[in-house]
């Protein structure tokens, strides 16, 4: 008798302090950012911009740790997250590897293992070639690979990811063969094509940005439905919008960008996953979350709920048609 | 001389007493960060970066700097005294330091390491100023062939002529490659040797392997070799500190020498770690008297430390002229540059010439700061040695386990520390050299990953590496590293049997 008392009254107590959580649920201890990248790169320094907006404007309670664990491509983190699942003081900055990875690679995970919040922007890809090079618009340059099949050298980060996508998407479109070269990161593909060692990357505006106010390396086409955001001159007189889209230049490819996202494990409870969408939308109202965009050429735009749900839907639908073409998906 | 002017402008900005302040706390948390291996460089300096924020940006570099300075010389501390390297850089001072701060000498083991250090950045930061503009062209001009013939070479140095067994030293440099291969391959995207472990999908974490290796080993060693309660005892006293200065111009050539392969592993992208590993190798080959290396040579701390430091501070030329980082500490620094709104590449110096030179100025007498706090340290951490083993082995073990943890945080790497303990405890007990096992880890993937890139631009054909004078020559000469060692041995050996009669008298 006493026992079942006892089970009635914790499990009244158990939907008591549920239901007290569900009216507002903030965090309870600090909360973890996990980057899926290392030190120093794109993900990470859009999750260190984010922690520095939230602790600047006093946005949430509790104390924020960022967390490095950007091996294999990011895997790590997102293992991190599937052995944490339901855990709600844990964040996960990542971009489309989420979703992307699993089909490419064997890995412990599947993108059912973490809950997306929300995209805060997206990052544009250019083809980039040497300042001195023959190639004077994109149309010259995927001729010059169709005389030359198997030819010319185009540099990328990593192997299987963004940026040799975009490019076997190129060949795909345009019948061009390319020579793909990867490296480590986007910082090294710059200095390689700076050098001449490579033709071209498809690096992400600020991976190049240094290089081409130097003079060393200028851009052909955007990937983007629309030209980018203006602004300052970066080199000479031309600056971001008076790049032509790739569209513009005669490449049939209408927009190819990288969302830089915001996940947690799965299983949170649904207020929990509120508090932070709802946290994560203010840290895009801030002026100094503005100024990374503009600064990043990245550009904003918040997606949240099913909006984002769709986005990720029909990204990973356009990614699958190429790995399927290119023969790199893993069963 | 246009340099020069700009650098006097630098020493303007540099040499104001808020920055000198700067320069000391800095150095100070540095080797704070440095010493205790639960922290390490590049987590101290991520941890500094919010605080940087409302500082000018001149300044929070200059504070960066001095730390990543300071943890430097805290690395090189923990090699000597515990056998247990903070940076990977660092590995190669424990072969000759550790043996000597065994015997007794920890005050000049420290001494020797922590001025050599200072000489090196020094030379340093002297070809960083004269050549900053010729240095970045240059480095520009390393392609995937080119970074293969550097590694090479690093690797032909050290290998060259090893003292063990040539059946062992492949084995365990064999070993390392393996490896260095464990993880997610950058050029295929593949899983290599991961057996199916979520935990080895980034692969097996140098430093993890090195804290096994090299700090519970030796615990495991010392335990079997019968437990000495007692410490060692080792002098303490300040004017040993000025008797070890006084014996350091003896030195002069392993100095040199160490300089030159310290300023081109940071000027063309080997870094430090290979710049240390390599300067030990020659500095190896080249003696000819005394005492083998391993047992606690002066020549074997100085000419890894002074390799390491000139590397390291060269090494700050690409990462500003090119935003190429050259360490994790390098690429925390450079996510600070972009966070204060600065770019790093070409026109950073010609846009930002105040941030640039104030930091080169900065980075001279940061490194004379840095000399002058940590000589004045040594007799407090030579003391350490004296505590009796029964207190500090116990701590050595929970600072192993602590340090291996923080890399990545992750559980797994701790049974690593364990696994790893007991090869480095065997390969001691069968004469195997640990040192080439460590070179391959460290070298052996961005190795691979040149190579192969390397074999995809000149679709299979070696003859890539012979495609221009500078791939060439850098070729060429690692293999002469390897060959004509072992010609003299041959030739030497031909002449004995004809005159049949020792060549050493």
């Amino acid at each position: 008798m006493l026992h079942k008392t006892k089970i009635i009254l914790a499990a009244a107590i158990t939907l008591l302090s549920t239901a007290a959580a569900y009216a507002e649920w903030k965090p309870e201890r600090p909360v973890e950012f996990v980057v899926a990248s290392g030190a120093g790169g794109g993900t990470d320094n859009f999750a260190r911009t984010i922690q520095a907006i939230i602790t600047k404007h006093d946005l949430m309670d509790q104390p924020i740790v960022v967390l490095n664990k950007g091996s294999g491509s990011g895997a790590e983190a997102f293992i991190y997250a599937k052995g944490n699942a339901g855990d709600p003081h844990k964040l996960i900055f990542a971009t489309n590897n989420v979703y992307l990875l699993p089909h490419v690679a064997k890995l412990a995970y599947t993108s059912q293992d973490l809950e997306p919040i929300a995209a805060l922007a997206l990052d544009e890809f250019l083809i980039w070639v040497k300042a001195d090079s023959e190639y004077k618009d994109a149309k010259s340059f995927i001729d010059a690979a169709k005389a030359n099949p198997g030819q010319v050298p185009f540099g990328g980060s990593q192997s299987k990811d963004t940026d040799e996508t975009l490019v076997a998407l190129i060949e795909q479109e345009t019948g061009a063969d390319f020579k793909y070269v990867p490296f480590n990161g986007g910082g090294e593909v710059g200095v390689q094509l700076a050098g001449g060692h490579v033709a071209a990357n498809v690096n992400n505006p600020n991976e190049n940005l240094g290089q081409w106010q130097g003079g060393a390396i200028r851009p052909l086409c955007v990937f983007s439905p629309e030209r980018m955001a203006g602004g300052e001159p970066v080199q000479g007189d031309m600056g971001w919008d008076d790049i032509p889209t790739c569209a513009e230049a005669g490449l049939p490819i209408e927009s190819y960008q990288m969302p830089r996202t915001v996940w947690a494990p799965a299983g949170l409870p649904q207020d929990a996953l509120a508090f932070y969408s709802d946290l994560l939308k203010k840290v895009t109202e801030t002026p100094e979350w503005k100024e990374y965009v503009a600064k990043t050429s990245q550009t904003g735009r918040f997606l949240a709920g099913a909006e984002f749900k769709d986005f990720i839907g029909k990204s990973e639908e356009n990614a699958l048609k190429v790995f399927k073409a290119e023969g790199w998906l893993v069963q | 001389m246009e340099n020069f002017g700009l650098l006097l402008d630098g020493f303007q900005i540099a040499l104001t007493p808020s920055h000198i302040a700067i320069m000391v706390v800095g150095v100070l948390l540095g080797l704070v960060v440095g010493v205790l291996p639960g922290l390490g460089a590049p987590n101290g300096v991520s941890l500094l970066i919010p605080l940087t924020f409302s500082m000018e940006p001149v300044s929070a570099i200059i504070l960066l700097a001095s730390m990543y300075w300071g943890a430097l010389f805290g690395g090189s501390t923990t090699s000597i005294l515990f056998n247990i390297p903070g940076e990977p850089s660092s590995v190669a001072t424990t072969f000759d330091g550790y043996p000597m701060a065994r015997d007794g000498q920890a005050t000049r083991a420290l001494t020797l390491a922590f001025m050599s250090a200072g000489i090196g950045a020094l030379v340093g930061v002297i070809v960083i100023t004269l050549l900053s503009s010729w240095a970045a062209e240059f480095a520009l001009r390393f392609g995937a062939p080119e970074y293969f013939a550097v590694y090479f070479l690093a690797f032909c140095a050290f290998i060259g002529m090893g003292s063990a067994a040539p059946a062992k030293t492949a084995v365990s440099l064999l070993l390392g490659l393996a490896l260095s291969s464990v993880g997610m391959d950058t050029i295929t995207g593949s899983l290599r040797l991961t057996f199916g472990i979520s935990e080895l999908i980034g692969g097996i974490s140098f430093l993890v392997v090195v804290i096994g290796l090299f700090g519970i080993g030796e615990i495991l060693i010392t335990i079997q070799h019968g437990l000495k309660f007692r410490g060692v005892s080792s002098r303490v006293d300040l004017r040993d500190v000025f008797r070890t200065i006084a014996e350091l111009p003896r030195y002069y050539a392993t100095l040199i020498r160490s300089c030159l392969v310290g300023t081109w592993m940071g000027i063309t992208p080997g870094g430090p770690t290979a710049a240390s590993f390599m300067s030990y190798g020659i500095a190896r080959q080249w003696s000819r008297r005394g005492k083998p290396f391993g047992t606690g040579r002066p020549e074997g701390i100085i000419a890894p430390e002074t390799a390491d430091h000139s590397a390291g501070t060269c090494a700050m030329l690409p990462m500003l002229a090119l935003g190429v980082p050259s360490s994790a500490t390098a690429a925390v620094m450079m996510g600070g540059l972009m966070i204060w709104g600065l770019t790093p590449g070409p026109m950073l110096f010609t846009t930002k010439p105040d941030f640039v030179w104030g930091l080169i100025a900065s980075m001279y007498v940061a490194n004379i700061v840095g000399v002058i706090l940590v000589l004045a340290t040594v007799p407090m951490f030579a003391a350490l040695l004296r505590i009796p083993f029964a207190i500090i082995g116990p701590m050595i073990v929970a600072v192993c386990f602590v340090g291996a943890y923080t890399v990545s945080s992750a559980t797994f790497d701790l049974w690593l520390v364990l696994a790893f303990g007991i090869v480095g405890y065997v390969f001691n007990k069968l004469q195997y050299p640990i040192a080439p096992l460590v070179l391959a880890m460290v070298l052996g993937h961005k190795a691979e990953n040149a190579f192969h890139q390397s074999m995809i631009m000149s679709d299979g054909s070696v003859l890539v590496f012979w495609s221009n004078p500078l791939v060439g020559s850098i070729i060429t000469l690692a293999l002469a590293l390897v060959a004509v060692p072992q010609l003299v041995r041959f030739a030497t050996r031909l002449r004995r049997t004809e005159v049949d009669e020792p060549l050493v008298k």
